[in-house]
Order: structure tokens, then sequence, then C-alpha cells
């Protein structure tokens, strides 16, 4: 049997539990507001931007990555246990939840369509160089590939190469170039 | 019969899609309430149980899984976490939804509360584990049997050996914490497999990570 529209349903089991107290709409408005301005990419880019210019940070994010993402003020849920891995000229790090969506939420926020889609998913743990060529990233053959599955709760980031030609470039200028898809491995940061 | 939401070397997807520049968080508005009523809603069964969040959206059929898109699959799930636990009725949902749409319906009296007599030790899912770790970097580890669900174990690595890379810190076992039958802290892994050691000499070359839970690997 077909049921009702999702949207509805959605409204429907909302007012359910708000006529229980069990939730608040305004509560809700806040959490949805959180992850549509204030938890997202833009987080990950700073501590990306700072690792660049700052060798002692670069190796406390390498060494316990989430006390060093905590120094800048970036917690809370998927946060718990956050791994740095860095992508050189000749290692390639690409992060995946095979099992659910599992994604660093403080540092890059929600994850994005693709990154929940079965077919990425199912296949950049089986043929990850052609998913990524597929993804816009043609990666050298001879540049070694690891696919991190997120298939507990440690959480994945990737600390991107740094382009050349950026060494004028100050620490808040580059934290505009560093992109979302750089920091899960399916881009490089473009200068 | 496998798990719905185990995808890893699966086939039959077709094309990845490229990211798409500026794409909004939740496209609907609908979809950030279905993200905030499940994050909100399973807490108000015994803790904020991620793990039985999981196994909820690992038993959904195809279509409550796949054709609902990510935000629907949560909705979905978090639903059936109420209605397991006593706190909605099995049909309050659609009954609701009816007379949203002008339908008049006959909306199922609430049910008593069956909430499961549980409550986590701890916040989050790290935990302390009394033994040392039974393996060390650079051991090497063979994957046993996917156990009955629910469990965290990637079929694709099961029957694998691989190299242990980083002792990571404990964790609660998601295979009892989602039935809220105990946290069992466990040593997690992560254990490096060379793709030709899952798939064959044929493989690309390359490496996957997979972080494992103590109870699913033995000494190769």
């Amino acid at each position: 049997m077909t049921r009702p529209p999702v949207a509805l349903r959605t409204a429907a089991l909302e007012q359910l539990l708000t006529e229980r107290g069990l939730v608040d709409p305004a509560v809700m408005d806040r959490f949805i507001a959180t992850y549509e301005t204030a938890v997202g990419p833009l987080n990950g880019a700073k501590v990306v931007a700072r690792a660049w210019t700052d060798p002692a940070y670069r190796e406390r994010l390498l060494a316990d990555g989430t006390a060093a993402i905590a120094e800048l003020g970036f917690s809370g849920p998927q946060g718990e246990h956050i791994v740095v891995v860095e992508n050189t000229p000749t290692r390639h790090n690409v992060v995946v939840c095979t099992l659910c969506s599992c994604y660093p939420w403080p540092v890059l926020g929600l994850p994005p369509s693709w990154y929940k889609d079965p077919a990425y998913r199912a296949r950049v743990v089986r043929e990850p160089r052609k998913v990524l060529r597929e993804m816009g990233l043609d990666l050298p053959a001879d540049v070694q590939i690891t696919v991190r599955d997120s298939s507990a709760e440690v959480r994945w980031l990737v600390l991107p190469e740094r382009p050349a030609g950026t060494e004028s470039l100050s620490e808040e200028d580059l934290v505009g170039l560093v992109t979302r898809d750089a920091m899960v491995g399916v881009a490089k940061v473009a200068p | 019969m496998p798990a719905i939401a185990d995808l890893g070397g699966t086939d039959g997807w077709g094309p990845v899609h490229p990211p798409a520049p500026d794409e909004p968080v939740f496209p609907e508005t609908w979809e950030g309430r279905a993200f905030a009523l499940a994050v909100l809603g399973m807490g108000r069964i015994s803790g904020r149980n991620l793990d039985a969040f999981r196994y909820a959206l690992d038993r959904l059929d195809h279509h409550a899984y796949f054709e609902e898109g990510y935000f629907g699959r949560w909705l979905n799930a978090v639903e059936l976490m109420l209605v397991e636990s006593g706190i909605i009725a099995a049909d309050a949902v659609d009954a609701r939804a009816h007379t949203l749409e002008g339908t008049q319906v006959e909306e199922p009296p609430a049910p008593e509360p069956t909430k499961p007599d549980y409550a986590p030790t701890g916040p989050g899912s790290l935990r302390e584990v009394d033994t040392p770790p039974r393996f060390g970097v650079g051991d090497r580890v063979r994957v046993g049997e996917v156990p009955p669900a629910p469990t965290k174990l990637p079929r694709y690595v099961s029957g694998r050996v691989g190299v242990v890379e980083v002792v990571q810190p404990g964790h609660l076992l998601p295979d009892t914490h989602a039935l809220f039958q105990g946290e069992n802290p466990q040593h997690v892994y992560t254990v490096r497999f060379d793709s030709r050691e899952l798939y064959g000499a044929d493989a690309e070359p390359f490496a996957v990570t997979v972080d494992l839970f103590d109870r699913y690997v033995e000494k190769a």
C-alpha cells in the first residue's frame, strides 16, 4: 500500500511529537539553522589553511585531529574522534562510509548528496580511480590511493595539498580556496 | 539476505553523481524537519542511540531506504524506533498525514511506552577498555564472518586479511548497543587491505582501510 507523501508524513510526525511535548518546533528551527549556516565546510577550510601556514599546528593536527580541531573551536556531534590524513603528490586518501553516510559534521557540515549516493558508497571501495575520474579527478597512475571506509566512529578528514603558486597568500585568503570536496578527497585544491 | 545498508563493493549502481556547486544543505524544507525530528526524536527513547538508529535504517524496505532519499530514510527509521518503543502507534503517522490532507480518518490512540530499560554509561561512543588491545600496528588480522544483524562488519572485507594501521580509541560495540543490550567496549583497529586481497589479482592497485571492532578480527 502506498503511504502518504514523505513531506506530509514529516509534518505528521512533527505534529504528533509536538502535541506530546517530545519535540519543540522552535528547538527544531534552531537545530536546522545551525546546520544550514554555522556548521559547514568553512570550518574545515579554516583548519586546513591553518595547517598550511603553521607547521607546528599541522604536526598537532596529524597527531591528534580532534584536539587540534578543537583548538579552533570546532567540536560536536559526529566529531568525537577525527583523524586527519594528508594527501601528497604521491599518496591520495579518499573518504567514504559504505554502511551509512558517516561524515565529520563539525568540520564539514552534513554530507553532500553525492557522498550519500549508493553508487559512491558501493563503488569507491571497488574501483576508486574510475570513480574519482567520474567525479572530475584524474590521478596519475603512480599515485597510491587509500580509501578510508568510516565503518566505526572514527571520522576521517583529508588535509589536501597546498597548491603551488599560493606562497604569497595569507591564511585568510587560503581559507577561500579550500573546498569540501578536497577535504573528502574527491578533488584537489585549485590555486 | 544481505543487510540493505551494506553497500561496499556491490554492483549495479551506475555512475556516481559529480558534486554540484552550492547544493543547499536541505534542498526541500521537509528534509530539514525530518533531519531534526530524527536526531531529536531518537533522543526520546533511551539515550541517543545512533547504533539503534542505524539498525532501524538497515531494517527498512527497499522503498523506504532508497526511494525517499536520505532524509526520507531518516524519517522512516526514527518512525520505526518510535513505534517499537511504544511512543507512537504503528499507523499514527499515516493517519495524521491523511488528516492533514483533509481526509477524515480515525487516529489510533497513543500506546503504552515500552522503552528499552537502558541508559548509556557516558556520552558519545568512545569508551575506555579494561584490557590491552590484542593487536598492534603492523599485525596481520583476518576478518571473521559477518555476524547476524545488527553489526558493522562490512561484507566486502569478511574473510580477508589486512594489516593493522592504527589502534583507535575504544568504542562501544554496535552489535549489542543497537539492541540496547549493553555497551561491551571494544578496541577498534584501522585495518589496511590491499585491493588484490579483496577483489583478486586483476584488481586495480589501491588500498582500503576499514575500522573494525576487536571481536570482528582474529590473528592471521
